[in-house]
This record gives C-alpha cells, sequence and structure tokens, in this order.
C-alpha cells in the first residue's frame, strides 16, 4: 500500500469498528453490568432475604431434593454466598426411554430456597442474569447463531483494538490532552483517553472472551487431534465421565461432613457448588466444587465422592499448562473471583471500553459531516450511522432502565412477568430507534439522552414506592445493596443529563467549529 | 488504503478482494495452522490442542492486519493462497500419515 502501515491501519480500525460498533457496544453495556449480575439479580428479587449457613443450606437443600425430586437424574446445589444470600437448586430430569431432549422451560428445573430448604416465592424476573446472557447469547435469535455473531464481532473488536493502537501513534501523549469543548478534537480525545486508560483490559477482555467460546469459534485445534470432540473432552476432564445407574437403591450420605473435607482440599477456601449424580442409586456421586471466588481459574477444583460411602473417588489432578492457561483467561473474563474493590475495577474499565466504542462511533460521523458536500442533506450512510448511533447510545441504556423499572411495575402475578421485563426492555429500545429516525438529528440526541435520564432518575422514585427497601431504609439499616442501587441510577442519570446538556449546547455552537474540523483528525478514510 | 485504485468502482472491488482474503480465506489458513500447531507441538494432544485454540485469534488477527497491509490486493491474494495450498498439504499429510485419536 502506498500510504504505508499506520495509514491502511487507520482504514482498517475506521471501518472494522463501525461495522460492528453498535453490536460491541451493547455488548461492552450489557457486560458491564454483568459484573453486578447477582447483586442486580437480588435488587430485582427484593422479597429474598434470607442468609444462612453454606453446609446447613445446602443439606436443607438437598432434603428438598430428596423431597420433591427424588428420581432425578442429578442435582445441582448452590450453596448460599457473600453476593447471594439464597440456595439456588436445579435438576436433570431423568430421560424416560424414547423420550425426544426437548426444551425446558425456564423455572421448571430449577428453584430458589432459603436456608431451611423452603422454596422462596420471589417475583418472577431473569434478574442480572438476563443481561449476563445476553451480553453473548443476545435474545429473540437462536443462541447459537447469537454466538457466532458475537464471535465475529469480537474478532473485529481485536483487530480495531491492534490496528487502533498502530493508528494512534500518539497515543501516550493523547492521554495528558483531553480538550474538552473542541468539536471533532475533543471526541478524538475521549476515544483516546478512555482507549488508553484501559488498553491492557480491552485487549485482556476481547481477547479471553474470544477464549470463551474457543471450542466453538476455532474447533480445528481438536479436530486435528481426535476424530470426535468427545474424546477430547474425556481425556481434557477425566472427573466428568458418565457412569450407567445400578438401578440398587441406596441411602445418599449427609454433604454437610463432604464439604468440609473438600474445603480443607482447597486449603480453606469455601464450597461453590455441589452436584449429586444419580441420587438414591449406589453410583451415586458427589462432586464439591470450589467457590469461583476463591481463585482467578474459573475451572474450580473439584472432589468426587462416593454417595453412598462419602469416600473420596477422585481428586482431580492438577490440569496442564494450556488448560490451566485457558481456565484462567475465562476466569479473568468473568471476574468471579474479583472483591470489591476490583470488581469495581472492573466494572469502571468496562464503562470506560463502552464509552470507548462509543465515542469512536460518533467521531465517524463528527469527523465525515465536516466533509459532507451538502451538510444539509447528508448522504444515505451518514443519516444511517448518525441515527443508529443514537438507537444505541441513548437507546440502550433507556431500554435497561426500562427493564428495572418493569420490574418494581409489572404486578407479581402476572403471566409471562420475566419474559415481559425483557420485551420491556426491547419495546424502549426499539421506540427509541423510531424516535431517532423520526426526528432531527441534534434534538433526537438530546431528547434520547434526557429521557435515558428521566428513566434513571425515575428508578429509585419507583422503588421507593412499590417496594419497602431503599436509599433511606438502606442506610439505617445497613441494607448497603439497596444504597448502592439507587446511588448509581442517580450517577447514570446525572452522566446522561450532562451529556442531554452537551447536546443541546452543541447545536449552537456547532457552526464555526465546522470550518477547523477535519485537519487535525486521522488519516482520512 | 486509498490511493491503490484509480477509480471508486476499482477501490471498492480491491477492498472486496481484501476483505475476502481477510476474512474466510484467513479462516481457512488459521484453521490449518492451528491444526499443525495442535498435531506437532512437543506436548501431549490435550495440551497441544488447547494451545494451537488458544493462540488462534492472535494469529488470525495478524494475519488480517498484514492482508490490508500488503502491497495490493493481489500480493495479498497471492501470498494468503500459497500459504493455505502449502500448509494444508501438509496438515492432510500429517493427518493422513499420524491418523486421528
Amino acid at each position: 500500500m502506498k500510504e504505508g502501515f499506520r495509514q491502511s491501519m487507520a482504514w482498517l480500525h475506521t471501518w472494522a469498528g463501525l461495522l460492528f460498533g453498535w453490536l460491541l457496544f451493547a455488548m461492552f453495556t450489557t457486560g458491564t453490568a454483568a459484573y453486578f449480575q447477582e447483586e442486580i439479580s437480588r435488587w430485582m428479587k427484593p422479597e429474598i432475604v434470607a442468609t444462612a449457613d453454606r453446609a446447613a443450606a445446602t443439606q436443607a437443600a438437598a432434603r428438598y431434593l430428596q423431597r420433591t425430586q427424588p428420581d432425578a437424574d442429578s442435582w445441582f446445589i448452590s450453596p448460599p454466598s457473600a453476593r447471594n444470600p439464597a440456595v439456588e437448586v436445579f435438576w436433570q430430569p431423568r430421560k424416560q426411554k424414547g423420550e425426544a431432549p426437548r426444551r425446558r422451560k425456564r423455572g421448571e428445573n430449577s428453584a430458589t430456597l432459603d436456608g431451611q430448604g423452603q422454596p422462596v416465592t420471589a417475583r418472577e424476573t431473569r434478574g442480572g442474569s438476563f443481561l449476563y446472557r445476553f451480553h453473548f447469547d443476545l435474545h429473540y435469535m437462536p443462541v447459537i447463531w447469537a454466538r457466532y455473531l458475537v464471535g465475529v464481532a469480537a474478532m473485529f473488536m481485536l483487530i480495531a483494538i491492534l490496528s487502533g493502537v498502530v493508528t494512534h501513534k500518539k497515543i501516550f501523549v493523547d492521554f495528558f490532552m483531553l480538550r474538552f469543548c473542541k468539536g471533532q478534537r475533543s471526541w478524538l480525545d475521549a476515544h483516546n483517553v478512555t482507549a488508553v486508560f484501559a488498553l491492557p483490559f480491552y485487549l485482556m477482555i476481547t481477547y479471553t472472551g474470544l477464549v470463551t467460546l474457543a471450542t466453538l469459534y476455532m474447533p480445528w485445534g481438536i479436530a486435528a487431534n481426535y476424530a470426535k470432540p468427545e474424546t477430547f473432552f474425556e481425556q481434557a476432564f477425566p472427573g466428568r465421565k458418565e457412569v450407567e445407574r445400578t438401578g440398587v437403591a441406596a441411602p445418599l450420605v449427609p454433604l454437610a461432613p463432604l464439604m468440609e473435607t473438600a474445603s480443607r482440599h482447597f486449603g480453606g477456601a469455601p464450597v461453590g457448588s455441589v452436584r449429586v449424580v444419580h441420587p438414591g442409586d449406589s453410583s451415586a456421586t458427589i462432586t464439591v466444587t470450589r467457590a469461583s471466588s476463591a481463585a482467578i481459574a474459573s475451572r474450580g477444583e473439584s472432589v468426587v465422592f462416593s454417595g453412598t460411602t462419602g469416600a473420596i473417588v477422585d481428586s482431580g489432578a492438577p490440569p496442564g499448562g494450556a488448560m490451566a492457561t485457558q481456565s484462567v483467561m475465562i476466569g479473568l473474563h468473568a471476574g468471579r473471583y474479583a472483591d470489591w474493590g476490583l470488581r469495581w475495577l472492573y466494572f469502571l474499565s468496562g464503562l470506560g471500553g463502552t464509552i470507548m466504542v462509543g465515542s469512536g462511533l460518533v467521531l465517524w460521523t463528527v469527523k465525515r459531516r465536516a466533509r459532507l458536500s451538502d451538510p444539509a442533506r447528508p448522504h444515505f450512510g451518514f443519516r444511517l450511522v448518525a441515527r443508529l448511533n443514537i438507537a444505541a447510545i441513548a437507546g440502550l441504556p433507556a431500554g435497561i432502565a426500562a427493564y428495572f423499572l418493569a420490574n418494581r411495575l409489572l404486578p407479581p402475578g402476572m403471566a409471562g412477568r420475566a419474559d415481559w421485563e425483557i420485551h420491556c426492555l426491547f419495546i424502549v429500545w426499539g421506540a427509541m430507534l423510531a424516535w431517532a429516525v423520526a426526528r432531527p438529528e441534534r434534538r433526537a440526541w438530546t431528547e434520547g439522552l434526557a429521557l435515558t435520564a428521566a428513566l434513571f432518575a425515575s428508578v429509585p422514585v419507583v422503588n421507593a414506592l412499590t417496594v419497602n427497601r431503599n436509599l433511606l431504609t438502606g442506610l439505617l439499616s445497613g441494607d448497603w445493596l439497596f444504597v448502592a442501587f439507587d446511588l448509581a441510577m442517580l450517577a447514570l442519570a446525572a452522566a446522561f443529563a450532562v451529556a442531554a446538556r452537551k447536546a443541546a449546547r452543541g447545536k449552537a455552537a456547532r457552526a464555526p467549529r465546522r470550518a477547523r474540523g477535519g485537519q487535525d483528525g486521522l488519516a482520512p478514510a | 488504503m486509498t490511493a491503490e485504485a484509480s477509480s471508486p468502482a476499482r477501490y471498492r472491488w480491491t477492498v472486496a478482494a481484501r476483505a475476502l482474503a481477510a476474512i474466510p480465506l484467513n479462516y481457512l489458513l488459521t484453521s490449518i495452522v492451528v491444526g499443525l500447531l495442535a498435531r506437532h507441538l512437543p506436548l501431549n494432544p490435550v495440551e497441544a490442542s488447547a494451545a494451537a485454540t488458544l493462540a488462534s485469534f492472535a494469529i488470525f488477527a495478524v494475519i488480517a492486519m498484514a492482508v490490508f497491509q500488503a502491497r495490493s490486493a493481489g500480493r495479498a491474494w497471492l501470498w494468503m493462497a500459497g500459504a493455505t495450498l502449502v500448509l494444508g498439504g501438509l496438515l492432510a499429510l500429517s493427518i493422513h500419515l499420524g491418523g486421528r485419536l
């Protein structure tokens, strides 16, 4: 190429970034929120306040499962933790002969229990886990296609990051030059500052994100060595081998002592989950896995016990270097190991990434607006990008605020309540897109951002009117989750209000600035 | 990558040609490289497969950047097609001779 490496990378950065910018913005937004998915879930189920001893609660959960699901193929118990006070249980019903595998409805084979093993009645919601799943499964489309789409977007992101580093030659100098209110220059500064601020984080999060679904995106590393991928997984995870049922009934040993033994095995780390395969059969096994909060690696060490004698069957060989690396990479991505300080740092870095993608998208239009042949009537591509930017940057946050509001406002007994909460998110997001298309661009920005601010600001108000846990009661009783959630909503509202104000002001001040736009930008694309 | 083409239509064609080399052809080439690494890294098969898979995204990204950086779309295609044929042949030979588990 005649212009050399840097220019070609500038071109690549611009177009790779634009093509998947909106999807990446949505992935960054929901992924960032997902670092607090447990907390969001707790806020969305204000009825649940139970806290209990891990071992006692697990034993109580096993009694519940024994009573209600004695014939299940397996049980999975997630004991209460610092971030989730309730016990979550799942079970896998035994497959009947000749029964075709079918998709089960949500809630059909899971339950939320208190410390005494009693089902907790909470409003039906998917809580924070919806935001987490949307981050890579999207919605209203088959999961597998969503994952391919998300993978392609992540690959574009990786290339946009690498080519971006090359393009912004003065990237570290630019970091100290955030110039406010200077039109295009300010957008470029904002893009650079947020990019450099957490560059190692973006590179890490993008690469490890790809690694979480690596065997889906790049199955050929396994296929080159194994005729059947199952063989690979059997060799890689020998503890997961399927065992045949014997058909001989045998009572299950108590879980609490096994959890204690396992915890000693993990060097004192708490237990994260207990899985019972073939409960009530003499072939029963109990797998106790370390809590994900105790180490970075995502694949927790686990100990397998015999379900009838309680003897250790397998304590897991340490994985090889590459498998351990993969486990740590996935762990780094999900951040389940992070305590409060680190969790907030993850959240803020994710927020920085959201702003980096958003400002990059805006920069695309700002830079081209200066060079439009007829600024009053931009060409179709320009209008499309400009409107989609509004729909994405103001629309998705507005949708998330609507999701929280719907959680408080939809009647508790409503049929399909959890689904309707999600529909509300997309209705508001779609309405924002329609608004962005219908209104003049500047006004759409101002109005969209102002509406988003208003929606976030109304969350604490609606919460206080509908639920008896809020900022005030939280401060008085030390219910910090509700204090933090309300404050976070108010902070988001304030940020969007400031953005709306800026957008409104920019309209008046834009004309004189246009003359010098495009001079100090990057190589034109 | 703007000055390579003399007319807008030609420019679009060269972009399309590079994109084809940088995305689908690159995926094929990367898969072949990952397959070769998985088979010939001095590790046990589980580890070698995992290590090669982990490296795949970096390999893909570097090749994609190289395709857009190449002096012309034709050269990029020549290199990509050549590497795919040679390495693909080697991988086929390796599987044919060594078999799979």
